[in-house]
């Protein structure tokens, strides 16, 4: 029986790690004796190592024959190291690659990263000195013997005999395979709390590099689904739409433009977001902007809104507005209330005779009363795209015009840019006491909640019933 | 910001099962049908019928594809960078960590942002679920999953709670509460049952329903308060492990991507597949709406970010470099989708112009595999998560 571990071996077939393809292709490129890296004999403790490589030189190489910068390059060829193609003679343990003269070699792949190769490995340098193994190997070493007990014997022998075999050889290619052989199963092996490379996550359930069986069921599904053609419109409309809204936004990106007063997260002040908490008096002047750009972008902002309900209150039409955020509701709410939900939008909006009548057309009414039949929670689609559509077409153009929003605009406030020198580390230490925790989400949510409950309320039709009940309770 | 189509939902019976649905609208042999999602999910799988076979399927299918090409390229008179020629290039950028949240004892796979800018929620492979306030980096909340390699965590848009998922092939919604010493796990409410791992989950609109993807194949749409599926979604013919919800004004939409490299766009409603593009060579482990809701981007195995226009339904631009070559596991726009950020598995960042389709920017830090990276709601910041197991907060 083979232990199933979750590392798995021999990955450069893995699908998935099909990226080493490429990286396999570079490393032999840099071991061409004519246009690689330049290897020299170099003496490491009282041994004469051939071919070592310094780290510097990799990097040179992979900077010129890679078109990469020295930071970039520098992190691929860790990328080597970590996946093992390069080891290091110095400090095997730590697979990064240094940019100083610290010494590297090729690995040479003989070894197959399987149990029984460890096993004779871990075997092979306990018969070499005792004790030499570290806490996590003996671990492993234990385990195996378990494991494999059946062809311990088989494993003991190879051993021994790869011991002796070592043992003729030359004291410098001894070193050098013996450097090979624990570099290689450092990589396939990584001691525990190590990030090691070749952990790959999850298995996925198909192989990318295996051709899909087409069967029937492949091709009937392709007819089917491409029998609808979605509507194209010419590229370049579509490439000026697409610029037009990165210029649109291209102030308001804190990443292209710093953010006023200044960004949170680089100067430990959250005055950014205590002048655009959605509840704010009075919003700054980039926010209103941004109201302007489309009946969306107003929508989205809680702030705009509020602003925009004031507007609608002036103009009697707020019922528009109210439907289709009760519409939105209906969307998004839970199943359960979902028709006695519908049945009351329906009573408030679009009954003949309802309270908050909102206007709309024939055929669209006719689409939902009878999807109404049968409630879902797309049964006032039609209904809430008509008036969507009829706010962004008419109100908000009129609203973007109206006195209410001019006078936001004029009291909006425009914070000034704040830049001061966190150069000292006394000053960053303060900032970094100085960080204020927030209100919980929770908390702020509760009381929306509150608040829209009270708006309701005070919104509903007066139940005159209820009213002279009560005031004859009190009498 | 144009107008969105307008696709009139349908709902009645179906012609085939009788039942009450939200229905299809599609053609077979140019006669207009209308199924249900599941029905036109079984007819796929039947049998081949009277006067089919592999090879006349296979010729009908090459047809189509063939002519939806022409089709295509009828419309592209023109690349996406020779527009932005005349735009002037992009500075400097000078990005730095500005926080690092360590906490988590092994691999960060997911992180998700609060909609009140500062707090995120994090999930690893141990198990745990973390909601930390990045800005402070303090921790507020901590759970600890039944299941390991927990892929997907979201916040809820009401900051209430947290969903999260992975191996136990569930979605769990977790309510957070203002006492730190409750006991969050005992309020637990199991929301998705996949057949396979969860790869995915995001909250719509509201905090209740989720949209979950799953390494089944399928996305599928729930009720919180119940549990129910209210919507399921078939078309995938491998895992799927990423989906984004459409930033638009309508909200209907979502595109999801999975291993059998396709990102598919869906209609919520019926649960139709109303666009598909398949230009990617390996492996599509990450997708994102271009934020006004136009066009999206994909990072993939194959090292490569492909930016696609629903409009003009094809890829317009591709993100790599000769020297890139490990995979691209995350990817997310700045507010305005000028710049894209995508996390690699070289244990780097890049950003890139999205109109120039060049690199801007390099960012080095972690130690391991970049799994995850999420530009805050307000886009001063962005987030990623690491194998290494931290969280570095750049800006």
């Amino acid at each position: 029986m083979t232990i199933r571990s979750d590392r798995d071996h021999g990955q450069r077939c893995r699908p998935r790690m099909s990226c080493l393809k490429k990286v396999e292709a570079t490393v032999v490129q840099m071991q061409d004796p004519s246009t690689g890296v330049k290897g020299t004999n170099q003496k490491l403790n009282i041994t004469t190592i051939p071919h070592a490589i310094t780290g510097q030189d990799i990097v040179a190489w992979i900077t010129k024959n890679m078109n990469m910068d020295n930071d970039e390059a520098q992190a691929f060829s860790t990328m080597l190291v970590a996946f093992g193609y390069i080891y290091p003679l110095q400090d095997h343990k730590k697979l990064v690659l240094r940019p100083d003269g610290s010494l590297y070699r090729f690995q040479v792949n003989k070894w197959k990263a399987e149990d029984t190769d460890y096993a004779i490995y871990l075997a092979k340098r306990n018969i070499r000195k005792k004790g030499v193994l570290d806490a996590y190997e003996q671990e492993e070493y234990n385990k195996l013997h378990k494991w494999m007990n059946h062809k311990w014997d088989f494993i003991v022998m190879q051993a021994k005999e790869q011991y002796h075999a070592g043992k003729a050889r030359q004291k410098a290619d001894r070193v050098v395979f013996d450097c090979q052989e624990r570099a290689y199963w450092i990589v396939h092996r990584p001691p525990p709390q190590t990030h090691s490379a070749m952990d790959y996550g999850l298995d996925r359930h198909i192989d990318p590099n295996v051709e899909e069986k087409k069967t029937y069921d492949y091709y009937k599904r392709i007819v089917i689904y491409m029998c609808f053609m979605g509507f194209c419109s010419k590229s370049l409309f579509l490439a000026c739409s697409l610029v037009k809204y990165m210029m649109t936004f291209k102030n308001h990106d804190p990443f292209l433009v710093p953010c006023l007063p200044r960004n949170p997260w680089q100067t430990d002040h959250d005055s950014y977001w205590e002048l655009n908490t959605p509840d704010v008096e009075v919003p700054t002047k980039m926010r209103v902007e941004r109201w302007s750009f489309s009946f969306y972008e107003l929508l989205s902002d809680p702030r705009g809104r509020a602003d925009f309900k004031v507007f609608l209150k002036k103009e009697f039409s707020g019922e528009n507005l109210a439907f289709w955020e009760a519409a939105e509701e209906l969307k998004w709410g839970t199943a359960a209330s979902m028709s006695e939900k519908a049945e009351h939008i329906f009573k408030t909006f679009l009954a003949p005779g309802a309270p908050r009548w909102i206007n709309i057309d024939g055929r669209t009414m006719g689409l939902t009363v009878k999807g109404l039949e049968h409630p879902h929670r797309y049964v006032f689609d039609a209904a809430q795209t008509h008036i969507f559509m009829l706010m962004k077409k008419d109100t908000f153009y009129r609203y973007l015009k109206s006195p209410v929003y001019k006078e936001i605009q004029k009291k909006a406030i425009s914070p000034a840019p704040q830049f001061f020198c966190i150069c000292i580390e006394a000053q960053l230490q303060q900032n970094m006491r100085n960080r204020r925790p927030s209100v919980s989400p929770i908390i702020t949510w509760q009381k929306e909640q509150e608040e829209k409950a009270k708006a309701a309320a005070a919104a509903g039709p007066i139940d005159i019933k209820k009213l002279m009940a009560s005031k004859l309770d009190r009498k | 910001m144009c107008d969105q189509t307008f696709l009139a939902i349908t709902f009645g019976p179906c012609d085939n099962c009788s039942q009450n649905k939200p229905l299809m609208n599609i053609y077979l042999k140019n006669e207009p049908i209308n199924y249900c999602s599941l029905c036109v999910e079984l007819m796929a799988c039947q049998g081949l019928a009277k006067g089919e076979t592999i090879h006349t399927l296979k010729a009908e299918s090459e047809t189509l594809k063939t002519k939806l090409e022409e089709e295509r390229a009828k419309l592209h008179d023109v690349e996406l960078h020779q527009v932005a020629e005349k735009i002037e290039a992009l500075g400097q950028f000078v990005m730095k960590t500005r926080r690092t949240l360590k906490g988590h004892g092994n691999k960060v796979l997911c992180v998700d942002w609060c909609r009140d800018k500062r707090r995120i929620v994090s999930s690893s492979q141990d198990g745990k679920v973390i909601v930390w306030d990045a800005y402070t980096t303090n921790k507020e909340h901590a759970v600890t999953m039944p299941c390991t390699w927990v892929m997907a965590c979201a916040y809820a848009p009401s900051g209430c709670a947290v969903a999260c998922g992975g191996l136990d092939n569930k979605c769990s919604v977790y309510p957070l509460s203002l006492d730190k010493n409750e006991n969050l796990a005992a309020k637990k409410k199991s929301v998705a049952m996949h057949t396979n791992y969860l790869s995915s989950c995001s909250f719509t609109n509201s905090d209740m329903q989720i949209l979950t993807s799953s390494g089944d194949g399928t996305c599928a749409l729930w009720d919180v308060e119940s549990g129910q599926l209210l919507q399921s979604f078939h078309g995938h013919s491998a895992d799927v492990l990423s989906l984004n919800l459409a930033p638009s004004e309508t909200g209907n939409t979502f595109v999801s991507g999975g291993c059998d490299k396709k990102a598919n766009v869906w209609d919520m409603r019926s649960g139709q597949n109303v666009q598909s593009f398949e230009t990617h060579e390996s492996d599509i482990n990450s997708v994102k709406y271009y934020p006004s809701g136009d066009a999206f981007a994909t990072g993939s195995d194959d090292a490569t970010c492909r930016l696609y226009d629903l409009r003009a339904d094809r890829e317009v631009a591709i993100y790599s470099k000769e020297s890139i070559i490990f995979g691209a596991s995350s990817v997310d726009f700045s507010l305005s989708g000028r710049l894209l950020f995508a996390g690699y598995n070289d244990y780097t960042i890049n950003v890139w112009d999205v109109l120039k389709g060049t690199r801007v920017a390099i960012l080095f830090g972690h130690e391991n595999r970049v799994s995850t990276v999420r530009v805050s709601p307000d886009g001063t910041a962005f987030c990623s998560g690491s194998w290494d197991n931290t969280l570095r907060i750049w800006a």
